[in-house]
């Protein structure tokens, strides 16, 4: 199966691509601006998430909340969101609508900065402190991410600081922050501007130069701090957190190949063997028959610089202890070391993620988002349709090549939420031998 | 150049929710095939008249339990084959209850349909339960429940249901029971649940994706048609009573980062001659982003990171509920201000322009909901289950239009109640109790997170 794709840039550098389905009058814009927690300077993490909210909050000629309106009144869904190495913003809307769509996002890459007041940034530095409580410290284990990034990357690396950010520097942003990151990273030659659906090719060509063909250049990214990373850890890290939580969970991390190198595909195959679904390895082996856990899963992060993470996360059943649980999960990654995987479950792991990738076409939505990522990486939106040949180009080999190169002791991170009343006598909390 | 002047949508083109054909087979199982040509996709979807609802007292979670249990092993196969089944063909099967069916499904690519399509009838048909299994799903949800109960959300979610329902009403529980009526149920409970719900005049099979109707109607009667059974109809618990007085009760947990708040009473059944005024009016009052509650208490107040309203419909009358997770020391601010909005609802006739977005965003998002072909799916999926009319997809966008704001008015005059309000407050009892006391909303109570 592949998907049509046409690609053209503005001559202010803005990356366009589309894809055309006209099977519901439906279209979908997406928008890929390439920065991230990434690209945040030290004291102001959570920066590139609270901009991205800055960024509903109105432009020239758009009321605050008033994009949300004009989206919802079209009959339209939208949404945001922030990541280590990028940010997006999305729309999808019936096709009669895409001129507005694509007019709001140009407002806001071209004409933000006139809207933005002091209050406005108070509001939302509340709205994300609230969200800030609600997922991560109003959660069970919702310190996960940011506690499994500070453990696995280097103090001094650009993927070692909270996404989310510390209550205090949310706190200490100023307007004039926000113009500095937006002037640095709002540029539309550091965007890719992605539509799928139901649209006229010449028609939106129009449309996106007209809107977005006069929005001046950026000057330039700040540079980031030094991305490259060695191939593994070097040695176990580790980090035992006792926290209000009823069942112990297990993050181990590896570091692995960054997303769309050859090695990639061979460590997605091998985090789907270990953990996609309920008949993987660790499901089959930790929850169905020695039933230690209560639940298991396997995903990689695919972070597209400097170095991808694989994680088992493994739930323990009420009466196994952190360390039993920690035992058990280690046996099983030196099984698939030692005994190496099978071309059985290479098989069912490809042929499952096979049969998502397809599925996910069906949306729009997904169509765009997936355009402007293979854009944003790596300059091609072309490679959506290599996808299902690369993975089928992997081969047991070469999944067990990077099972024995990547999943020993050297390189793993165990990240241990325990429950607080255990963790006098079970584990000495602060052993955060990293 | 990026102007000032806002553009205007352009004509807009039809859309037509997908075309389907229902039959009935001489055994009594009930098919609806919907080709849906865009991918090489199906998606095949068992709805079984067998919900948590009908879940024997004291047994409560029998119901989600069997549909688990029909993955792990039929007559033929045991559970792991059955998984190395579905998986290999790069699916999984999905099996579930809700209040008023059982829904088991799976999505996969048209090739392994052939494949898939036995394997799921064998699983509906001649499911054998091992013992081991039970056992072990069983404390897969001792330990789920251990978990929901640390968890801030699902407290507030499960405390306002026990809250709001009688006792003897089957919604005051969990869909999946609690741990002392899963601990309490054997495999005798499940077969006998099976044998008198799981037959085939009880099941619609409904297929959509890249399917022609003849062969998706032929492949269903060669797995299902075979299928013996009559239905044994057992008495159906109903919807239940509901408390009528406005309660506040505190959960309490210590050093809560924030409170998660539920506010709400008994709704309406999903059949009530008001449905397309009340969704309407909900929409309004706190379904949308741009809704009353959740611009006041997120963008003018920055109390949180969302607010939201709704009508949980089933066949018998599920919650209507507010929902949101507040900076603890607003708590009871957060309160006010969301008893003002719903005062405004009901007070006054909404602007039309304030009415026109909630119609406009129902009619327009209405193609965008049904893309894949597991929500198209699920969509017929929902006329089996409410009995909707055939035409109710072909109608929906006319009835949304036709609510007026006198309609919307009287739709909050009668279906929401400010005067029956239940509110579960999850968070800290030292910062929120007073606080709350002031507010005067009704008689509160403190209590500590165990199950009951």
């Amino acid at each position: 199966m592949r998907i049509p794709i046409e690609t053209f840039r503005l001559d202010n550098g803005l990356f366009v691509t589309l894809s055309k389905d006209h099977t519901a009058p439906i279209v979908a814009v997406n928008l890929w601006y390439h920065v991230g927690s990434a690209n945040e300077r030290m004291g102001r993490t959570g920066f590139a998430h609270l901009f991205e909210h800055m960024l509903f909050q109105g432009s020239e000629h758009v009321g605050s909340n008033e994009h949300f309106e004009l989206i919802q009144r079209a009959g339209g869904t939208l949404n945001g969101s922030t990541w280590l190495e990028r940010t997006n913003y999305y729309e999808t809307v019936p096709s009669n609508q895409l001129a507005l769509v694509l007019w709001l996002e140009a407002d806001r890459m071209g004409h933000l900065l006139p809207a933005m007041t002091q209050q406005k940034l108070d509001n939302q530095r509340d709205v994300v402190k609230n969200e800030r409580r609600w997922s991560v410290d109003n959660q069970p284990y919702g310190t996960w991410l940011e506690r499994l990034s500070a453990l696995t990357f280097p103090e001094s690396h650009p993927f070692h600081h909270s996404l989310i950010g510390s209550m205090e520097d949310l706190s200490a942003s100023s307007l004039d922050d926000i113009r500095q990151f937006f002037r640095a990273y709002y540029t539309p030659d550091n965007a890719v501007l992605s539509i799928a659906g139901d649209f006229d090719s010449a028609e939106v060509k129009g449309l996106v130069e007209q809107y977005f063909g006069d929005i001046p250049r950026g000057q330039g990214k700040p540079p980031l701090a030094p991305m490259d990373l060695p191939p593994t850890f070097g040695k176990p890290l580790r980090l035992v957190v006792p926290d209000e939580i009823a069942l112990p969970r297990l993050y181990l991390a590896f570091r692995s190949p960054v997303f769309g190198t050859d090695a990639y595909y061979a460590a997605s195959i091998c985090s789907a063997v270990l953990g996609m679904r309920r008949g993987s390895r660790l499901h089959r082996s930790l929850v169905r028959e020695r039933q230690v856990a209560a639940d298991a899963a396997a995903f990689t992060f695919d972070l597209a610089k400097g170095g991808d993470l694989l994680v088992a996360d493994v739930i323990a059943r009420p009466e196994t202890t952190p360390e039993k649980l920690e035992e058990e999960v280690t046996r099983e990654i030196d099984r698939v070391i030692d005994e190496g995987v099978t071309q059985k479950e290479v098989d069912r792991a490809i042929a499952l993620i096979e049969t998502d990738m397809i599925t996910a076409m069906q949306s729009a939505s997904e169509r765009a988002d997936r355009l402007s990522m293979f854009a944003t990486f790596f300059g091609e939106p072309e490679l959506l349709n290599e996808q299902s040949s690369r993975y089928h180009a992997a081969t047991t080999a070469d999944v067990n090549e990077f099972a024995h190169s990547k999943l020993g002791p050297d390189n793993r991170a165990a990240l241990l939420f325990m429950p607080k009343t255990e963790s006098a006598s079970a584990a000495n909390p602060d052993a955060a031998a990293a | 150049m990026t102007t000032s002047a806002r553009p205007s949508p352009s004509e807009p083109r039809e859309y037509q929710f997908p075309r389907f054909s229902r039959y009935a087979l001489a055994n009594g199982l009930r098919v609806i095939i919907a080709p849906v040509r865009k991918l090489p996709v199906v998606t095949v979807l068992a709805v079984v008249d067998a919900g948590a609802s009908v879940d024997p007292r004291g047994r409560e979670g029998l119901g989600q339990l069997a549909a688990e249990m029909l993955r792990e092993g039929t007559e033929r196969h045991s559970g792991l084959e059955l998984l190395e089944g579905f998986e290999g063909l790069g699916s999984s099967l999905e099996a579930g209850a809700d209040w008023d069916t059982t829904i088991v499904s799976m999505t996969l690519l048209r090739e392994h349909l052939g494949t898939g399509l036995p394997l799921l009838a064998e699983v509906l048909m001649n499911p054998s339960f091992p013992v081991h299994e039970l056992e072990r799903l069983k404390a897969e949800r001792l330990a789920e429940r251990l978990q929901i109960l640390s968890e801030p959300r699902g407290l507030a979610d499960e405390s306002f249901a026990r809250l709001l329902y009688a006792p003897d009403s089957r919604y005051a529980e969990p869909i999946g029971g609690t741990s002392e009526s899963i601990t309490a149920s054997t495999r005798a409970d499940m077969v006998e649940f099976f044998k008198m719900r799981y037959t085939p005049d009880s099941v619609t099979v409904i297929i959509a994706g890249e399917i022609d109707t003849d062969e998706g109607l032929e492949r269903v009667t060669e797995t299902l048609g075979e299928w013996k059974g009559k239905r044994v109809v057992g008495v159906a618990p109903g919807g239940g009573g509901s408390r009528e007085t406005r309660t506040l009760e505190i959960v309490a947990k210590a050093d809560a980062a924030q409170s998660e708040l539920r506010l709400g009473h008994l709704g309406i059944p999903r059949s009530h001659p008001d449905y397309f005024n009340v969704v309407v009016m909900n929409a309004l009052l706190g379904g949308l982003f741009s809704s009353r509650i959740n611009l006041n208490l997120r963008e003018r107040h920055g109390y949180t990171y969302g607010a939201s309203s709704h009508y949980d419909w089933r066949r018998e009358p599920g919650p209507f509920l507010i929902s949101t997770a507040v900076q603890s020391e607003v708590s009871a601010d957060a309160m006010r201000e969301i008893l003002g909005e719903i005062d405004g609802m009901r007070s006054r006739e909404v602007p039309s322009d304030e009415l026109s977005l909630a119609t406009s965003y129902l009619e327009g998002v209405f193609p965008i909901r049904y893309e894949t072909t597991s929500s198209i799916a699920s969509a017929l999926a929902n006329i089996v289950i409410f009995g909707l009319p055939e035409d109710f997809y072909d109608t929906y966008r006319d009835r949304i239009h036709a609510v007026s704001p006198a309609d919307v008015l009287a739709a909050a005059r009668s279906h929401v109640h400010p005067e029956k309000l239940q509110a579960v407050v999850v968070g800290d009892p030292t910062v929120i109790r007073a606080p709350l006391e002031k507010l005067e909303f009704g008689p509160l109570s403190v209590r500590s997170p165990a199950e009951a």
